[in-house]
């Protein structure tokens, strides 16, 4: 069950939208925000909120890839494996985060600290090679900047 | 050069509508509510010569008229803030240094199509330009810029930042439709064309976000102004994203005419550590590749279009001499096949094909017969596909194999399966 505050903001979001299933992304946006992920529940709850089959919900929850199903660690390191980034040297840092962490890609260290996403480009090449660290957007990567990033927050 | 859609980016706070008001902001604005009907806006535009600069370059004054005004349904504006095309990030440069000027595109653009609301999609992982939007709209409702009876007048106007959530196919007009509807982001069948059906079935315009900044700039300065601005039935400047294997990375206005190797020599500042250029692609990794010796190409839409190759997105990316060909095909076909929505078999098996059988190339464990395959593989993609993603795949990896052929022919004959 959606708390009273966030049924607010989800209105307030729904009442944007001509047809009340548009509101779909950024409920599921509110939501994650909130709770870290969407779980099973979330989805059976938005499916009832938005009036639509909670396979919709889900579909859309696992067509996209920033919807998570599980949680991500505190520290989520999402690194561009495209052509720019790639060209300089965005796959050596995939490599060494891989090693360094001890994870794949989509994976979440045991202790929950780190999460390791590989994405295709995130619309700044210009600072290859470039992830988002959480929300926020990291450029010109070296391992020594990925070094002190983990060691930081071991 | 007169900067026009960079013209405010280094003013202190530029973001703020202050700032912009300072700077003959919503002015156009004024003039096309006041003084002109909505077919006069969209005969500017025509006259400017503007085409759309989210990929298809489809000139824009065009694409507004579509729209059948007798249609009673209400008519949508659908701004397309997606810029997943590797290699692009101008859009993300508008949001954040000068989202007044969209807001003031979008205005005249609904205006003239005679919209109420527009929906801006932005993808999902630009939380500052959608904050930054979102400032801007606050400001612009409060003082009178949008929402009801616009600068006194009786146009009104509702703006809606709508996130994106990390699908590059969302960018298609019609898979970012289905996204808005709340649906996965699957392209539909064309026709019918958003014009006619759009968003919630009415009629709809779809425009990049560069494109609608243009707008204000023409309405203020005529459109022959614009159209002089670029070359032959390509108006204006546009903002060319310059990445990979280049000394200053960055975006970089300058007008339609500019040739590619003066954007890489004398704007992106040449090739580091002494290197030599190997191969550009020009707009976007959609965009068949180019070698060093197809650099002097006008970078407009006609001019790339004519070698072979597009301008697209204006995304340049840029490789050295120390760039394997192979390897480089095989990160753009992983993209592909990464992002394929899966809508159609051609694409959804064939992108996932063409993937393995450049691994296996690159990295050993490949047989003859898989060079000889590839481009029949690749070419049966295109041309068979609900949308243009398909084409792409085709375009985009066959130019690697046809213009590096011999790379190709080495690495089987390095790493060639001999069981
Ligand atoms: C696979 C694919 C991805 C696309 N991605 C984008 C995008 O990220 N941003 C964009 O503006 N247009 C993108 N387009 C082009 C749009 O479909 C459409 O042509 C454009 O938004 C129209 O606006 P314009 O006329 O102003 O260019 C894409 C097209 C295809 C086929
Ligand atoms: S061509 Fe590819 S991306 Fe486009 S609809 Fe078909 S499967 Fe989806
Ligand atoms: S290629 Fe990495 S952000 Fe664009």
């Amino acid at each position: 069950m959606f708390t009273t505050d966030l049924l607010r903001q989800l209105d307030k979001i729904a009442g944007q939208y001509e047809q009340k299933q548009a509101a779909l992304l950024p409920v599921l946006h509110a939501i994650q925000e909130k709770e870290g992920l969407i779980s099973p529940e979330s989805e059976q709850d938005v499916s009832r909120y938005l009036g639509i089959p909670v396979v919709h919900v889900h579909e859309a929850v696992s067509f996209y890839h920033l919807f998570h199903q599980t949680k991500k660690g505190k520290c989520h390191f999402s690194v561009c494996q495209t052509t720019s980034c790639a060209l300089l040297g965005g796959e050596d840092i995939i490599e060494h985060l891989k090693t360094r962490l001890g994870i794949k890609s989509g994976e979440t260290t045991p202790d929950g600290k780190f999460s390791l996403s590989v994405v295709e480009c995130l619309g700044a090449c210009e600072l290859a090679p470039m992830m988002q660290y959480n929300k926020e957007y990291r450029g010109f990567l070296n391992k020594k900047k990925i070094d002190e990033l983990i060691d930081k927050n071991k | 050069m007169e900067k026009v859609l960079t013209r405010n980016f280094g003013l202190e706070n530029s973001h703020r509508l202050e700032t912009y008001l300072k700077n003959k902001g919503y002015q156009a604005a004024r003039k096309a509510l006041t003084k002109m009907t909505g077919p006069q806006v969209i005969d500017e535009i025509k006259k400017s010569n503007l085409r759309g600069l989210g990929g298809a370059g489809f000139p824009t004054g065009m694409k507004w008229g579509f729209i059948p005004q007798a249609n009673p349904k209400p008519k949508y504006l659908v701004v397309n803030g997606d810029e997943g095309e590797p290699g692009t990030f101008k859009d993300k440069y508008i949001f954040e240094k000068d989202p007044h000027a969209l807001l003031e595109g979008i205005i005249i653009t609904c205006y003239a199509i005679a919209s109420h609301k527009a929906y801006v999609y932005v993808r999902g992982e630009y939380v500052k330009s959608m904050q930054t939007l979102q400032a801007a709209i606050d400001e612009a409702n409060s003082s009178g810029y949008l929402g009801k009876g616009i600068m006194g007048t009786t146009f009104d106007l509702d703006v809606v930042v709508h996130p994106g959530a990390g699908a590059y196919i969302c960018g298609e007009e019609t898979a970012l439709l289905e996204s808005l509807e709340g649906k996965k982001g699957f392209p539909r069948l064309k026709p019918p064309f958003p014009a006619v059906v759009g968003l919630f079935g009415c009629p709809t315009v779809i425009n990049n976000v560069e494109t609608l900044s243009c707008v204000g700039p023409i309405i203020a300065n005529g459109g022959e102004w614009f159209a002089k601005l670029g070359s032959p039935k390509n108006g204006g400047n546009r903002l060319f994203c310059v990445s990979g294997h280049v000394n200053k990375p960055g975006v970089y206005e300058l007008p339609n005419g500019i040739t590619l190797r003066a954007i890489i020599y004398e704007h992106a500042g040449g090739i580091p550590n002494g290197r030599k250029l190997k191969a550009v692609i020009p707009g976007g990794i959609s965009a068949p590749v180019l070698t060093a010796d197809e650099i002097d190409v006008k970078m407009d839409f006609d001019s790339l279009k004519a070698i072979g190759s597009m301008a697209g997105s204006g995304g340049i990316i840029v490789m050295d001499d120390t760039t394997d060909m192979v390897w480089a095909a095989m990160v753009a076909a992983r993209f592909f096949a990464h992002e394929s929505c899966g809508q159609c078999s051609p694409c959804r098996e064939g992108s996932g094909w063409v993937y393995n059988n450049l691994k296996k190339l690159y990295q050993g464990g490949a047989r003859p017969h898989d060079l000889a395959n590839l481009p029949g593989i690749i070419g049966n993609i295109g041309g068979n596909t609900i949308c243009a993603f398909g084409d792409a795949v085709t375009m985009s990896v066959g130019s690697y194999v046809s213009k590096f052929r011999e790379e190709f022919e080495n690495k089987i004959k390095e790493r060639v399966c001999r069981i």
